[in-house]
């Protein structure tokens, strides 16, 4: 198994995909020439041509549409936008279409596409360039939304994407592009449902999702050395559906639960896996759910304010000390 | 066109019209739900542009008021009317409504409700049928106040850096809802909108089902070329409202008179009586048969069918039984 960066591990399952099936296209602003802002596309299109590998005019809700009305006839297209702040501009089609059109034309079309984008806060972008938009993308129903937290999922989530008959939106994230780690040899598919146990742990169960896994993973290392409290971290990649059968099963072994995002706390994934548990296991718990989120401010430019805004993994250790009656 | 098109495309504008109309009184009955948007007034820009081009075979997109290009593409109007009426035997089993009529083997690609949206749909279908290597064409029909939505520009410039085959049709009814094109666009003749983006256009009189046919042949064997996308304007006008709750106070009863002696069905047919095709008669027999057909067929065949079953209220949100949902077959 080969230790590869994430944006290689996209770039490896785009690649696999369009020399299986010439009817996937990638496309998206600067993907082709220039290799795609984060390499994800870097090389494709030397390999397959410029109706393949196409640069966009920078009109997201145009080439979103296009590509979209093109799934209509069995192509596949991989949609990039380069930064998920601009994928507002693309809601129109991404939920008015290709989410309903299944639905509303009783079965007869549907609408194949990926849509990968970054979104996250990463080095002193500002407020229109640091969006963490995954809640927006979870609630809406006939969307699959999935959010890797590593080179494997990365992957193995796109292979599935591209080969699942619906729309899936993958949230990917600025900082994460250049993190290595282990992907199989061989072809690999994750599900698109489901969770992953990313720490196995008795005490508390810390859900995270995409970079917030990995402050739940530091976390849970400095309780165990430090405090003594064995945490268990829940890998939520998928938002849509959320895994009701996982978020249950870990809840109800560890009996207290912490929701860690990176966006403001309003109607997110912690809200809703907050929901999730009052619903399937309200009398498993012996504390009240909390969550980490973000300050409800948009992002500062500023590089202390920056950091402010959002969570770190230290403030998951202060959450779950304060849950224990342990804070100082 | 031959007279004998001629005169089966009088028939079938004067079955189109008749439908709407019918939908227009089940409505009022509410059998009918939702909104509704009528065609009325508009028939020569639909069937003149699919007459000069092949329905069934050429893909076809439009708004909401999507009735009659559906019934042009092939696409069943006894099914169309159980869709109105809510039914499962309807186009969309009874989930899509007046707005969303879909007919994929007939390959007329949908009804959509947002102002615009099909622009760059249209765009991507062109875009399959170019990796397909096809000889179809990708024909959208959009009404003149979709133009001022952004992706208006941006399907029209990517349809043109790709030279995609893509058939704009504009039918410029002259109102965006309720508001008169003067008072909401900078320029009123469509057709000069799309010179920014080099692609060729031209306008011509809706009403006259001639004119539109010989434009759009024009047009038509343009994007099928592969010259790339072309812009047609038809100047027509809708009798009704924007939609059925519209209180049409915005017109006067001057311009709608004025508009109603240009009718498109009744310059036809006094075009094929003149040419000694048909007698006044003929016609008279033709609108008996007509109305008979949408009340003894097609109403009776909506007013009939069931209800959709309680199972297909959650049945098309996701693809059923995807393998690759969970990482594919095993």
């Amino acid at each position: 198994m080969a230790e590869i960066m994430y944006w290689e591990a996209l770039r490896r399952a785009h690649d696999e995909e369009m020399t299986r099936d010439p009817l996937v296209i990638c496309m998206g602003e600067d993907i082709g020439v220039a290799g795609g802002t984060y390499k994800a596309t870097n090389g494709l299109f030397d390999k397959y041509g410029p109706e393949r590998v196409i640069d966009t005019p920078i009109s997201e809700g145009g080439y979103t549409g296009l590509g979209i009305g093109a799934s209509f006839l069995g192509v596949r297209p991989i949609i990039e936008i380069m930064s998920v702040n601009f994928a507002w501009l693309a809601m129109d089609q991404i939920f008015n279409t290709a989410a309903k059109v299944r639905y509303m034309s009783g079965g007869q079309l549907e609408a194949p596409v990926v849509i990968r984008s970054p979104g996250g806060t990463a080095h002193q972008l500002g407020a229109q360039h640091s969006a963490r938009m995954e809640k927006v993308f979870m609630g809406v129903a006939g969307l699959r939304s999935v959010t890797p937290s590593n080179p494997r999922q990365a992957y193995g989530l796109l292979k599935s994407a591209i080969r699942c008959n619906d729309p899936v939106f993958i949230n990917e994230h600025e900082l994460m592009y250049n993190m290595k780690g282990e992907v199989p040899d061989e072809e690999y598919f994750m599900p698109l449902e489901g969770s992953e146990v990313a720490r196995e742990g008795s005490d508390i169960t810390l859900f995270g999702y995409n970079i917030s896994v990995h402050w739940c993973t530091q976390a849970a290392e400095i309780l165990a050395s430090k405090h003594g409290i064995n945490c268990e971290v829940i890998d939520l990649y998928s938002l849509a559906p959320l895994d009701r059968d996982g978020i249950k099963a870990s809840v109800s072994k560890t009996h207290r639960a912490m929701i860690v995002e990176e966006a403001e706390p309003a109607v997110g994934v912690g809200s809703e896996v907050m929901a999730i548990i009052n619903e399937e296991c309200f009398f498993e718990l012996d504390a009240p759910p909390a969550r980490v989120s973000a300050e409800n401010v948009p992002i500062p430019y500023n590089h202390t304010l920056e950091k402010m805004a959002i969570p770190n993994a230290q403030d998951v250790v202060n959450g779950v000390l304060k849950m224990f009656g342990l804070a100082g | 066109m031959k007279a004998a098109d001629k005169k089966r495309v009088l028939r079938e504008m004067l079955f189109a019209r008749r439908f709407e109309e019918r939908c227009y009184e089940a409505y009022v009955e509410r059998k009918i739900g939702g909104f509704l948007h009528l065609y009325p007034g508009e028939e020569a820009c639909a069937y003149g542009v699919l007459e000069a081009a092949r329905p069934g075979h050429d893909y076809v997109i439009t708004s909401y008021r999507d009735h009659v290009h559906a019934i042009k593409c092939g696409v069943s109007p006894k099914e169309i009317m159980a869709e109105l009426f809510a039914k499962e035997t309807g186009v969309c089993k009874g989930l899509g409504g007046s707005m969303h009529i879909f007919g994929t083997e007939q390959r007329f690609m949908g009804g959509y409700a947002l102002v615009g949206g099909p622009f760059p749909l249209a765009a991507g279908i062109a875009k399959g049928i170019k990796m397909k290597g096809g000889d179809e064409i990708s024909i959208c029909f959009l009404g003149d106040a979709a133009n001022n939505q952004g992706v208006f520009h941006e399907s029209l410039n990517m349809a043109k850096v790709w030279d995609l085959p893509t058939l704009y049709v504009c039918e410029n009814n002259l109102y965006g809802i309720g508001t008169r094109i003067d008072r909401s666009t900078a320029v009123i003749d469509q057709y000069k909108r799309v010179s920014g983006y080099d692609i060729p256009s031209a306008q011509v009189d809706g009403q006259d089902i001639d004119a539109v046919y010989a434009a759009a042949k024009i047009a038509v064997d343009h994007v099928r070329s592969g010259k790339g996308p072309y812009f047609l304007e038809l100047m027509t006008y809708r009798y009704r409202g924007h939609s059925m709750s519209d209180s049409n106070a915005y017109r006067t009863k001057e311009e709608e008179r004025m508009w109603g002696k240009r009718d498109p069905i009744i310059i036809l047919r006094d075009r094929l009586i003149e040419a000694g095709e048909i007698t006044l008669d003929d016609y008279s027999t033709m609108d008996t048969e007509v109305l008979e057909e949408i009340e003894n067929d097609i109403i009776k065949f909506a007013e009939e069918s069931p209800e959709p079953s309680a199972e297909l209220l959650d049945k098309y949100v996701l693809a059923e039984n995807d393998p690759w949902v969970s990482g594919g077959a095993k």
